[in-house]
């Protein structure tokens, strides 16, 4: 799947303040939660595309119901 | 009061034969209730005891003349349809077209979810059995509300309530709450209209079907309050709020709230606590419109003027709730109270920042955000069929099928109660009603009970000509602490008659 090609993940240097440090750091957890939850979007997908009925449109039409209550 | 009062849920669940859209609805809706009844032979033959029921009485002070009525409204008329008294104190029948489930009464927002859930079970068992007879169609059931063609069929809660409290000030107080809540309590939906026509999502699976303010009717011209006053109790002392305006929810963070709120909302109104008026300005189309709009930032008119969202009218209902527990209770509020208020709270200030954080508390969100994902993946349009089906498929309720099922094994919902005690809850009733003394009658004398209904159970003794009714008109007797010990004793039904009745049953 398409991915943000040009951010790869700064190694802090030694000469870093701490600040700098700690927002590569920071910078690092948002990046790699975004991955996360790219695979995690991908992963509920491809489950439920397993699962779709085969073909929607006459399924869906198919589903008919009489009023109730 | 609290969030605890007599309450319960039924659920008309969607039937159909793939490729079969012609299907007797009746029929496939009897298979599944005698399916379920095969399940509990001893069961199969008590019959629902109609004499309680008045389904034309109306909460205004008048009934509803029997000629005028429309034939869906004759309700207590035997249809000779399926019908079975569950061990767990419900009923299962069907109800015009569809397989029905009542749930038993229960007497906290907690249990309430319990025992809806295992209704699902219920009828994910009766479709079991019923396509397990050979050459039976394969049977699907949804817990959802309408077919997206013109047709919905109901999930309804009832709350007993004050007979004393005025019913204009029900009507007055109740209306804008239910304008309102289905931005926590929405099933959602795709397609706009009764008949599903403009494309679109929307909140709610139920608002395009509600067309007036109040009234009695259920099936046609449907009321966001609904006055059929059956109170199944002392009619001196209580009534039955019989609220028709709710989607049938999976999740159970919508259940658990939708009757969390609703009860604490009716108990500031029976005490009279709510004095500001929050009415709506036509309020019908108002509820299309917050359906219509799933980033929640519709702009509802009350009628003193003010433009405020559905969320902020929520929130005042809220602030209003959170002043009156601290008033009545101070820091003995009961946990359930406490635990409400402070979901309630939390899923409105998400819902003011961003609705789709929600994804794995409320249906509505749950099904927008999966059905979001497939717009940005396959680049669908609304109208696309299989973001219908994804709609239709949520509420599938065949565990590996039903995409609601899915998000929870796969750990996507928050929970409030157990698989566990869902499971017990399918063939036991509440311990703190008068369900108890029905389901536990029903698992000990099932043969002997010739009919039962909310309000009675009916035993045919050996012996006996005439049958004994047993009235059970207070909900909150007949519980375990009143009759455990003595349905523990009486090995028969006839010991059980003869020890209630003193012995004097003729």
């Amino acid at each position: 799947m398409a991915k943000d090609g040009g951010q790869q993940h700064k190694q802090p240097k030694r000469s870093s303040t701490e600040e700098e440090v700690e927002q590569v750091e920071a910078s690092e957890d948002v990046q790699e939660r975004k991955e996360r939850l790219d695979e995690d979007v991908d992963s509920i997908l491809d489950e439920i595309d397993e699962v779709l009925e085969e073909n929607a449109e006459e399924f869906v039409r198919g589903f008919v119901q009489k009023g109730g209550e | 009061m609290s969030v605890r009062r007599i309450m319960g849920t039924e659920t008309e669940f969607g039937i159909s034969v793939p490729g079969q859209p012609g299907a007797n609805p009746m029929l496939t809706s009897s298979q599944v209730v005698n399916g379920y009844a095969q399940t509990q032979p001893l069961a199969r033959k008590t019959r629902w005891d109609f004499d309680e029921e008045h389904p034309l009485r109306d909460a205004r002070g008048f009934d509803l003349s029997r000629e005028v009525a429309d034939s869906s409204q004759l309700t207590d008329e035997e249809t000779g349809l399926a019908n079975v008294i569950l061990t767990n104190g419900a009923r299962l029948y069907v109800d015009h077209a569809h397989p029905e489930y009542s749930a038993p009464e229960t007497t906290n927002p907690r249990d309430a979810v319990v025992w809806d859930k295992a209704g699902e079970l219920v009828i994910m068992e009766g479709a079991r059995q019923a396509r397990l007879i050979p050459g039976a169609p394969q049977l699907n059931l949804y817990k959802n509300n309408t077919d997206n063609k013109g047709a919905s069929y109901g999930s309804h809660e009832n709350y007993l309530m004050r007979r004393s409290t005025p019913f204009a000030s029900i009507v007055r107080h109740l209306t804008p709450f239910f304008v309102s809540r289905q931005v926590v309590t929405g099933a959602g939906r795709v397609g706009i209209g009764q008949d599903g026509a403009a494309h679109g999502f929307q909140v709610s699976q139920r608002a395009d079907y509600f067309e007036v303010e109040v009234g009695l009717e259920t099936t046609l011209k449907r009321p966001i309050i609904n006055t059929r006053d059956e109170p199944h109790a002392n009619p001196d002392r209580y009534r039955r709020l019989h609220v028709i305006i709710g989607d049938a929810n999976l999740s159970e963070i919508s259940t658990y709230l939708k009757v969390g709120t609703a009860s604490l909302v009716l108990a500031m109104i029976e005490d009279g606590w709510l004095t500001d008026d929050l009415s709506v300005d036509r309020p019908v189309t108002a509820l299309h419109e917050v359906s219509h709009d799933p980033s929640c930032t519709h702009l509802i008119t009350l009628k003193d003027g003010r433009k405020i969202t559905a969320v902020q009218l929520q929130t005042e209902y809220l602030e209003q709730a959170r002043k009156y527990v601290e008033d009545k209770y101070g820091d003995d509020a009961d946990r359930q109270t406490k635990d409400v208020l402070h979901r309630w709270e939390q899923i409105l200030d998400q819902l003011a920042i961003d609705p789709m954080k929600l994804s794995d508390q409320l249906d509505w969100v749950a099904k927008y955000k999966l059905l979001q994902q497939y717009r940005d993946r396959d680049g669908l349009e609304w109208d696309d069929p299989k973001l219908h089906l994804i709609d239709l498929q949520y509420a599938d309720l065949r565990p590996d099928k039903g995409l609601y099922y899915r998000l929870v094994k796969s750990g996507r919902m928050q929970r409030v109660v157990s698989d566990e005690e869902i499971r017990m809850a399918v063939s036991h009733p509440p311990v703190d009603t008068r369900a108890y003394f029905r389901g536990r009658c029903m698992q000990q004398y099932a043969p002997q009970v010739a009919a039962a209904s909310w309000d009675s159970v009916i035993f045919d003794l050996p012996g006996k000509e005439s049958l004994q009714r047993i009235p059970t008109l207070d909900p909150l007797r007949g519980t375990k602490a009143h009759v455990g010990a003595l349905l523990d004793q009486c090995d028969t039904a006839s010991d059980l008659v003869r020890t209630i009745t003193g012995g004097a049953a003729g």
